[in-house]
């Protein structure tokens, strides 16, 4: 089973909420598709880490057969390519690796490398496979490497959970796309629930079954509540606001490790996702 | 010798434009004949790369020096491998900046920005 945790902004808890399952469940995998700035390896600080670099394909002229013709330089929507003093020039840092430029080359003078964008690594941290997507600073997209990623982790039996990138965007929308359920984590705050509305109508657009998680819950109103109880939407878990959390979290420990408290919270949290996903599977296969 | 200059407008009494990759237009300006044509900027709506395709068309226009308030990296690279001069415009009119370069008061722009890739200016 593939668990997605989303949130519309940094900073919500999604990797709080995405490494304490993993750390809750008997064995998982936890995969950190926030390729611009994975985190989870802190905390899992997994051993016997395996690393495997992930490549784009970035187009190489042969200046034998180049003749000129900027086919190439006018197809090229991001302008990746110039034609300067009889030699085409390739700016590699802007070319998104759509290959449109071979295709269309009358003179069959381009061809393609690989360049590296990034990374993945794979290790363990005692009961969690633990999956990391790096990606090269700069570089325009991350999806190659979250692709990489399910790839590496097909084959596992276990619950994955996924630790998706922060909004609503592409990357966002790669790492759910496999989910069999999404967890949405927000804040009690107008901003948070400002931010759940736009997760909440990513996973309805993508019909994934859903819940959410309220985090750092205080005593008065919680705006993301609200929302919920107002579009029926299941509250899986209100976690406290607590400062000893905070701490432990602010400290790279696990808090399902640390504190039975905690393993209780999250293993049941667990435990109500998967019977969502069987009820879901039973109402809708 | 003829020269380019990134403009707000077809009007030599206008603002030159603050941006060189996504100026609405282009002055071609001859200091011998002192002939003006104007190009529209086809980078000017480009999702990316855009002053890598405006200094392509400023090369292909054959002049010798681009008068501009600043230029990005990518830009500069293909700019100075036309074999094309960076100088520096001046606050005022296209007309004032001309009458500036004409009189040597332009300085050689020496600050490339790194580009913005869609991310702001700064």
């Amino acid at each position: 089973m593939k668990i997605a945790v989303l949130s519309g902004k940094g900073g919500a808890g999604k990797t709080l909420v995405s490494v304490n399952l993993a750390a809750a469940a008997k064995e998982a995998t936890y995969m950190d598709c926030d390729v611009e700035e994975p985190n989870g390896h802190l905390f899992f600080k997994p051993g016997k880490v395996h690393t495997e670099f992930v490549y784009n394909k970035i187009p190489v002229v042969d200046e034998q057969r180049c003749t000129g013709c900027r086919t190439c330089v006018d197809f090229c929507k991001f302008n990746a390519l110039a034609y300067i003093n009889g030699k085409l020039r390739i700016f590699e840092e802007i070319c998104h690796s759509c290959g449109g430029c071979q295709l269309f080359c009358p003179e069959d003078a381009l061809w393609e490398k690989n360049k590296a964008i990034g990374k993945i690594e794979t290790g363990v941290s005692e009961n969690v496979q633990v999956l990391t997507g790096v990606l090269n600073t700069g570089e325009a997209s991350g999806i190659p490497i979250i692709n990489r990623l399910f790839e590496a982790g097909q084959n596992t039996q276990n619950h994955t959970i996924i630790d998706c990138p922060p909004g609503s965007a592409c990357s966002v929308m790669e790492s759910i796309e496999d989910a069999d359920y999404c967890v949405l984590v927000a804040e009690p705050t107008l901003f948070g629930a400002h931010n759940l509305k736009m997760v909440h109508e990513l996973v309805t657009l993508f019909k994934k079954p859903h819940g959410v998680v309220l985090n750092k819950c205080v005593e008065g109103d919680n705006p993301s509540e609200e929302f919920c109880v107002n579009h029926n939407i299941r509250i899986l878990e209100k976690i406290p606001y607590d400062t000893e959390l905070g701490t432990l979290n602010s400290n790279a420990f696990i808090a399902v490790r640390e504190q039975t408290a905690y393993r209780q919270l999250f293993s049941s949290l667990l435990q109500k996702i998967v019977k969502e996903v069987a009820y879901e599977t039973t109402t809708h296969p | 010798m003829k020269l380019a200059m990134p403009v707000e407008a077809k009007d030599m009494e206008k603002k030159v434009s603050p941006s060189f990759g996504r100026t609405p237009y282009f002055l071609i300006y001859d200091t011998d004949s002192k002939e003006a044509i104007y190009l529209d900027n086809g980078a000017a709506g480009t999702q990316g790369g855009a002053g890598i395709k405006a200094a392509q068309i400023i090369v292909d226009s054959n002049v010798q020096a681009l008068l501009t308030p600043r230029c990005g990296k990518n830009a500069a690279e293909v700019l100075v491998d036309g074999g094309i001069k960076l100088y520096k415009t001046r606050e005022g009119s296209v007309k004032e900046n001309l009458e500036d370069f004409a009189s040597d008061k332009l300085e050689l722009l020496e600050e490339i920005h790194e580009g913005f890739h869609n991310h702001g200016g700064k």
